[in-house]
């Protein structure tokens, strides 16, 4: 290889690279404001990003009628039509996230809270039911007819075990996500009409070479996530340090019961916070989709292990750190790959995170939700 | 009325630390809550605020049973404490832990709040010139003065404050106690729970002794500083 060509691939994969951290930060903002006032980590974040690559897909193909392939390519837009489509992806994605992480609040959360959940515990007792009877029969009438006769009951059962003022133990919130995080993901496998396949998203928006940038084309997808993702986190940044709501979910991250006494409703905080975390979750799946062109319904997996993965790299409950974790990996990730291999590009994420835990347990900006101003 | 407490019962887990405590403070009052360490006095305050779920009794405020109600809405109705330890939020400022009082009031950024920002500024000038510090570098006095006047920004009816002398030098400690006779002065109805009985009683119109969960005694503040039970007690028997 040539001096010129390493130069060259140095700079592609740092542009990359920032994108792929780009999207990586949004994702784990989600775990990290959790994290802040719950301290608990959200392991079904992952399906909330999920939910939001096939929202985008929706809002292009099913709403907008946008096809995959249209007279032999690529369906492009241009001008208005463009920017028309793909804010209406990016807002399809966060308001289907966004809706996503506070029914998750709602159902596998806060009942195990003893905030004394009455909403939370029926779907919870419905989704139960429904969902044995899946054991049993395939036919989705007889299921929704067995899950409503089910919810009756099991309602009552749930608000006797979830009663008010008796909070579950840590474990079971674990539990509760991951029964979460499956249900969803495999809700997405069994009845979307591609089953367990991929799924290509339209691709509206030609990816053609904005500029040159250190001998670097630089594509105008990687562009464009690198600026949403930049405004998306000023967003946020801007809405926690200056407004009413936002103080309140600093006060609720920095001590709870103080939060309380003083008046903060703390189960709206909470919902609040999983809101915004879903939110900047769909941008970021819109943001996928329009790099990567698909999704499949287990695509929250690994993105979301990765994103965790930046959260705490950059310390957790910390704003910032999910931002600089988000790039430390994405960088990371690249250039790992190109010095060992492709099939490296997993391994080198978990190493980079075990190295700097080994030095710095609480990430490279420590926690901060909690301690300091974000 | 202002407050009533009747037969108030809390349990942490099978141990009951209140077991049936009944005490009320009438509107424009300073009532003390006073006893020894593990009394209940704490556990009081917090139910009073809404933080610790009763097993048996009632909370009435106004005349308004809120022994279930959320915390938030306790506020609302004018209830606001100043906790033990003080809970100033370490990585707000001094403003926006002040601004923090204010959370519930509906009348936001109205001339009402600017004008309790100023009063609260009066009674303690130490922090007109902190408001920018964080509150987690404040000394301890600083933050005991932040808690109290965080709580006063919601404007409340009744405030709770309790042990705001906690670990206070004596210079400071008779100043809080004065500011907390000016903010009665003021309107605003106070129940105190004090470590330093002596000061407390002689604050107070009327004291409660605690004592593991029950109240054992009460009357007038300055009668309890004059009971030779509660002399040998709480103040050294001096
Ligand atoms: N979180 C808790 N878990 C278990 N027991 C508790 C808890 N908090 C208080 N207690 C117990 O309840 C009793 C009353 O405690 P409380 O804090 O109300 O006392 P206090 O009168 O405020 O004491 P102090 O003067 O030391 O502040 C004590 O026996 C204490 O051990
Ligand atoms: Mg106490």
């Amino acid at each position: 290889m040539s001096d010129w060509l390493i130069y060259r691939t140095f700079w592609d994969l740092t542009v990359t690279g920032v994108a792929l951290g780009a999207i990586y930060a949004l994702v784990a903002l989600g775990y990290t404001l959790v994290y802040g006032v719950l301290r608990l980590i959200n392991f079904a974040h992952s399906e909330v990003f999920m939910v939001g690559t096939f929202a985008t897909l929706i809002t292009a193909t099913n709403f907008i009628g946008i096809p995959l392939i249209e007279e032999g390519n690529y369906p492009y837009r241009t001008g208005i039509t463009l920017v028309a489509v793909l804010l209406a992806c990016i807002v399809g994605g966060m308001v289907v996230s966004g809706a996503g992480a506070v029914l998750l609040e709602r159902v596998a959360y806060r009942p195990l809270r003893g905030s004394g959940e009455h909403v939370g515990a029926v779907v919870l007792a419905f989704a139960s039911a429904f969902t044995v009877s899946l054991i049993f029969t395939g036919s989705t009438r007889t299921n929704i007819i067995i899950g409503l006769v089910g919810t009756a009951p099991l309602a009552v059962l749930y608000l006797r075990i979830f009663r008010r003022g008796r909070s579950a133990p840590r474990l079971a919130f674990l539990i509760s996500a991951i029964g979460a995080s499956t249900a969803v993901a495999e809700a997405v496998a069994i009845w979307g009409p591609r089953d367990r396949e991929q799924y290509q998203t339209s691709r509206v928006l030609e990816k053609r070479v904005l500029f040159e940038f250190l001998g670097t084309d630089v594509r105008i997808d990687y562009v464009l996530v690198i600026v949403g993702a930049l405004l998306m986190l000023t967003a946020l940044v801007l809405f926690v340090n200056r407004t009413r709501l936002g103080r309140g979910v600093r006060a609720v991250a920095q001590d709870v019961e103080t939060a309380r006494i003083l008046g903060v409703n703390v189960d709206f905080v909470i919902l609040v916070t999983f809101l915004l975390g879903g939110v900047m979750a769909g941008a970021a799946a819109m943001m996928f989709t329009l790099v990567y062109d698909q999704t499949r319904f287990n695509i929250g997996f690994l993105l979301g292990v990765k994103s965790f993965t930046a959260a705490v790299l950059g310390g957790i409950g910390n704003l910032r750190g999910a931002l600089l974790g988000g790039l430390v990996l994405g960088l990371g990730e690249n250039y790992g790959a190109a010095l060992f291999g492709g099939q490296w590009k997993d391994v080198i994420a978990f190493v980079l995170l075990l190295t700097v835990l080994m030095f710095r347990p609480t990430g490279i900006l420590g926690e901060s939700l909690a301690k300091a101003r974000v | 009325m202002l407050l009533e407490v009747t037969d108030l019962r809390v349990a942490y887990g099978k141990i009951e630390a209140l077991k049936g405590v009944s005490f009320g403070v009438n509107e424009g009052e300073i009532v003390t809550l006073v006893g020894a360490n593990g009394a209940g006095k704490t556990t009081t305050m917090r139910t009073i605020s809404g933080l610790r779920t009763v097993i048996g009794g009632s909370i009435k405020f106004n005349g308004q049973d809120i022994t279930t109600m959320p915390s938030h809405q306790r506020v609302k109705l004018g209830i606001c404490q100043a906790p033990e330890g003080r809970g100033i939020f370490p990585g707000m400022t001094v403003r926006e832990n002040l601004d923090m009082g204010a959370y519930a009031r509906v009348d936001q950024k109205s001339v009402a709040v600017n004008e309790d920002m100023e009063r609260v500024m009066q009674l303690f000038p130490r922090l007109r010139e902190r408001t920018s510090q964080l509150g987690g570098t404040l000394s301890g006095g600083e933050q005991q003065m932040l808690a109290i006047g965080r709580a006063l920004m919601s404007r409340p009816r009744l405030l709770l404050l309790d042990e705001p002398s906690m670990g206070l030098a004596p210079k400071l400690i008779a100043q809080i106690f004065s500011i907390i006779t000016e903010i009665n002065q003021q309107g605003t109805t106070v129940l105190l729970v004090e470590q330093n009985a002596a000061q407390a009683l002689r604050r107070a119109d009327r004291a409660y002794v605690l004592e593991t969960g029950n109240v054992v005694k009460m009357g007038k503040g300055i009668e309890l500083l004059d009971d030779p039970a509660v002399r040998a007690a709480y103040l050294g028997g001096r």
